[in-house]
């Protein structure tokens, strides 16, 4: 097996019996790159002497034995939403083209702190609106199961990089499902943890109540190992979790028998595409087999989750957006004709279609006179969709469902059709609105060839749980074995 | 319908700067006057990606302001979002509080021409300030200090219960000494660290309804509330009384023409689209922490001034004098507890004391002379050991040194010559010296007495126990 087709894990185990260095494998990434980079679009910026460096100094540690932690010198790629000291951060905006920040945020210094090397920043949606990459202030990224089709957005460079072995596994973040449908377009393992688990210190702000950062990995064991390293309560972020997570990976291997699994009746709609349904309802039989039990529930207000989410989302973006003015950092237009141009013309070329659309929609929900009407009422709603979960979770452990109601689209597709964008992110965005954790994993493919993904969702901090169930299927089936043929 | 018949309603909104170290969602320093933008880091600056962290101090003293004012103290407040686009604004929105406040209903009482006066207050709610923006006329350019941005602040909101600009000027003082009092704020005006709009309008005295109301802006100094007031009340009588309506609208004070012109109108007014603050959970707070609070009140200083006019028997002036500071006011109850006359102690200390202490930078923080040492000078003083001249350069020389009243008036040979033989000899040279004086005297003229105590007094070197001179004086001439 290649360097580049080993898991985290892996490799992290190579590195500890000295079978490989993190330097080679940081190479290998690197040659990865250049072989296929050109063709997945998955970097805007790689970072090859602070990834080498950083694999250096993990050599040093591991040769010294005294690795900073289990995952010590595996390379990793970040979605370029992750503030990097040094390193050109550009959230996938123009506006931002450019900017150099001068700190490191909270996930990127814990993930420095336990060595691993950093490839690169990853192509995304610009400021991480939108579900396909294609809003990238700069190139669409593409699938590496088709190029013709998107890896999912919006973190969607994260995920083409691991599936197309750029790099053993990246962080993406997830608002209303930015982690897990690229994950289930790409065959990978993506988890979206309960909000406040991970800092969101250094991480752009799309919609800072639904925010969360999440890893993006071939396996399931991984992705816990992964989190693991993020996991911790940070005082830069006031709405980060105090209490300390469980080891994600201790009980990994403990099956699935006896517990309760959910079907919500609500994510099996009309209009999902008929070989996902099979694939999730042959998941289910699956995860029978194997000892659980389940069940069909019902969480009635997931029909009004989008709606919601486009006042509240929106809502806030329009916030955290108004700070790129031009007055301090990034783009500012030139020739303008006092402040007020000054605004509208650095906005008006800085910012893509989709932003602009979204700080109109914000704008408009929190204005005056319709503030009651629209963000009101969404959080209204909001608390009912939280209330639907909790009454569901006190039946099962676990909830299954589809994580996009279709295998990856072709580029272009849906571009022209914004609502029909949005409405790829309706499995996915009701668990951000609760503030619940959700995993999605491989569970099959298309005639076609294309991955599709199951979604996983659980109760507030049982992320464990998570991990264990999604193992159970994994260990039973080779889908994450698969890899896209570049 | 004349001017007289109408009558002002004003109320004020105070914003006042916090005696925090650190500014309120980050750790950089909040000190004055520092090279623009030398106090910044990545949250107050703005940049994408930091995180707001409620600094724990500014919640304290804003609890502390509020429960002073007879304020209710919500255990659950709620953080927003203030939304308009300057350069000085960071993040393009400002965090503040809005519909669920930390204090309201509250009150203050202070006295107008010696009659007592109850504001009430509708609401006290924290915030950070914004930076600076400096405009380069000359070279068109704009220049942004951000070491303002994120400074903590309480801004104190009024009800309409002020009838005159006296009013609102007696209030605006009376708020003041309280902030000061709590240590909250250092009530300084000229630096912006306590700044003030005012809502103004006007009614007809037999109105029940409340008119258009007028916000004015550009108020800092009590001078300045005070004539822009009285403008904007005169301007709008005007307006009523030439038919017309006043509008609704923000306007500028200009002290230069002291006038109040228009800055923006209702439609121009910002639609700050508020919404809760996501970043920050809403503030809780349990009931130990709001007693705590209440039990570390200070004595306020309407209530100490009331409290030293009886207990120690002083005129009413003394009193509001060393009641306006409180570390002031400290040292006055700590000398008085071992002076022999409260009352001589109140006026040394706004005589020679202040002047002195002026001096020296005018605080008593950081002063050589103990209470003790005050109380022990003027103890001599009324044991007749030293004159009250001489007192005076003792004094002094306690504020240079430190140094214990009694080994300074030994050293310096300030003793008051008190000893009968000794001032009956002088007494007798004087007079030996003076007798044409001498038989003026005798034959009615009173009034040179004066003549021949300093004469003594000259002898002694200034150091005769003047009443006992007087008294020696009076015998020898016979009455």
């Amino acid at each position: 097996m290649s360097l580049v087709d080993c898991s985290m894990l892996e490799l992290a185990g190579r590195l500890e019996r000295k079978e490989a260095s993190s330097v080679e494998a940081t190479r290998a990434c690197l040659s990865r790159i250049d072989a296929v980079d050109g063709r997945v679009r998955a970097f805007l910026k790689v970072d090859a002497a602070g990834a080498l460096a950083a694999a250096e100094a993990s050599d040093r540690r591991r040769a010294a034995g005294k690795p900073a932690g289990p995952l010590d010198g595996v390379p990793v790629g970040l979605k370029d939403l992750f503030i990097t000291e040094g390193l050109e951060t550009t959230a996938g905006s123009k506006i931002l083209e450019g900017f150099v920040p001068p700190y490191d945020g909270t996930p990127v210094r814990l993930l420095k702190e336990a060595g691993l090397p950093i490839l690169g920043k990853l192509n995304l949606d610009e400021f991480a609106m939108g579900s396909s990459t294609e809003s990238s202030g700069f190139h669409p990224t593409h699938n590496p199961w088709d190029l013709a089709r998107s890896p999912g957005g919006s973190s969607g460079g994260s995920a083409a990089a691991v599936a197309a072995r750029e790099a053993f596994g990246a962080l993406g973040t997830d608002t209303g499902g930015s982690i897990r449908q690229p994950a289930a377009f790409t065959n990978l393992v993506g988890v979206k943890p309960t909000y406040g688990r991970v800092s969101r210190y250094g991480v752009i702000a799309f919609a800072s109540s639904l925010d969360q950062v999440g890893p993006l990995t071939r396996t399931v064991a991984d992705a816990a190992a992964l989190l693991q390293v993020l996991a911790v309560h940070d005082a830069k972020d006031s709405t980060s979790a105090v209490q300390p997570a469980s080891d994600y990976r201790a009980g990994l291997e403990g099956g699935v028998a006896g517990m309760t699994l959910g079907l919500p009746r609500e994510y099996f709609a009309d209009g999902m595409d008929s070989e996902v349904e099979a694939a999730v309802r042959a998941a289910a039989r699956a995860y029978e087999k194997l000892g659980a039990k389940v069940v069909e529930v019902s969480l009635p207000h997931t029909r009004y989750a989008l709606a919601t989410y486009y006042l509240i989302a929106p809502a806030e973006a329009s916030a955290n957006l108004a700070r790129y003015d031009g007055v301090r950092y990034g783009l500012r237009a030139e020739g303008v004709k006092g402040l007020g141009d000054l605004y509208v013309r650095t906005r008006t070329q800085g910012f893509g279609a989709e932003v602009k659309r979204r700080i109109l929609l914000g704008t408009y929900a929190l204005s005056a006179g319709y503030y009651d009407a629209y963000y009101l009422k969404a959080q209204k709603v909001r608390t009912l969709i939280r209330r639907d979960f909790e009454a569901a979770f006190k039946e099962v452990d676990v909830m299954v469902s589809p994580t996009s109601p279709v295998p990856a689209f072709r580029l272009g597709e849906k571009t022209g059709d914004p609502l029909s964008m949005y409405l790829m992110d309706v499995f996915t965005l009701p668990c951000n609105l609760a503030g619940l954790p959700g995993l999605s994993l491989p569970c099959g493919f298309t005639r076609a060839g294309l991955p599709i993904g199951l979604q996983l969702l659980g109760r507030p901090f049982d992320e464990a749980r998570l991990f264990q169930v999604a193992r159970a299927f994994e260990r039973e089936h080779d889908f994450s074995s698969r890899k896209p043929g570049l | 319908m004349e001017s007289s018949d109408f009558q002002a309603v004003i109320g004020l909104e105070v914003h006042a700067q916090l005696l925090t170290r650190s500014k309120i969602f980050c750790g950089c320093s909040t000190e004055f006057g520092a090279p623009a933008n030398h106090h910044t880091c990545p949250v107050c600056l703005g940049l994408p990606g930091v995180l707001p962290v409620l600094n724990r101090q500014v919640v304290e003293l804003a609890v502390r302001t509020g429960l002073a004012l007879g304020c209710q103290v919500r255990p659950r407040s709620v953080w927003s979002r203030k939304n308009y686009f300057y350069p000085d604004l960071p993040k393009g929105y400002q965090i503040t509080q809005f519909d669920l406040p930390l204090c309201e209903h509250g009150r203050l009482e202070f006295d107008v021409g010696g009659q007592m006066r109850l504001v009430r207050i509708r609401r006290i709610h924290m915030e950070e300030d914004a930076g600076k923006t400096v405009h380069d006329a000359a070279e068109g350019e704009s220049w942004v200090d951000l070491n303002r941005a994120g400074v903590p602040l309480i801004e104190i909101v009024s009800e309409p219960d002020l009838a005159s600009s006296e009013e609102a000027a007696e209030y605006l003082k009376a708020l003041r000494d309280v902030l000061v009092c709590l240590g909250v704020n250092d009530g300084n005006l000229e630096e912006g660290s306590f700044r003030c709009d005012a809502n103004v309008s006007v009614r007809h005295r037999e109105a029940t309804e409340l008119g258009t109301r007028v916000e004015l802006k550009n108020l800092n100094s009590f001078r300045f509330v005070r004539q822009a007031v009285d403008f904007e009340v005169a301007r709008q009588v005007d307006v009523i009384l030439g038919g017309g309506r006043v509008v609704q609208e923000t306007r500028l004070y200009d002290s230069v023409k002291n006038e109040t012109r228009p800055m923006r109108s209702k439609e121009e007014a910002h639609d700050y689209r508020y919404f809760p603050e996501p970043d920050l959970p809403p503030l809780t707070l349990d009931d130990a922490f709001v007693e705590q609070a209440r039990k570390a009140l200070p004595e306020l200083p309407r209530a100490r001034h009331a409290r030293f006019v009886s207990q120690y028997g002083l005129p009413a002036a003394d009193a509001k004098f060393l009641v306006a500071d409180r570390a002031l006011a400290d040292y006055y109850e700590a000398a008085a507890a071992k002076a022999p006359d409260a009352r001589k102690l109140a006026s040394w200390m706004q005589g020679e004391f202040a002047r002195l202490l002026k001096e020296q930078g005018g605080t008593v923080s950081n002063l050589k002379v103990a209470p003790a040492q005050l109380a022990a000078l003027l103890s001599a003083v009324d044991r007749g050991e030293v004159s009250g001249s001489a007192a005076k350069e003792v004094l002094g020389e306690m504020f240079r040194t430190g140094e214990e009243p009694a080994a300074l008036i030994a050293r310096k040979g300030l003793a008051q010559v008190s000893d009968a033989g000794a001032l009956e000899a002088a007494v007798d040279e004087v007079l030996a010296k003076n007798t044409g004086e001498a038989e003026k005297y005798r034959a009615g003229k009173k009034q040179i007495l004066g003549f021949f105590v300093g004469q003594v007094m000259k002898a002694l070197k200034g150091k005769g126990n003047p009443a006992l001179i007087n008294e020696l004086v009076r015998k020898k001439l016979g009455g």
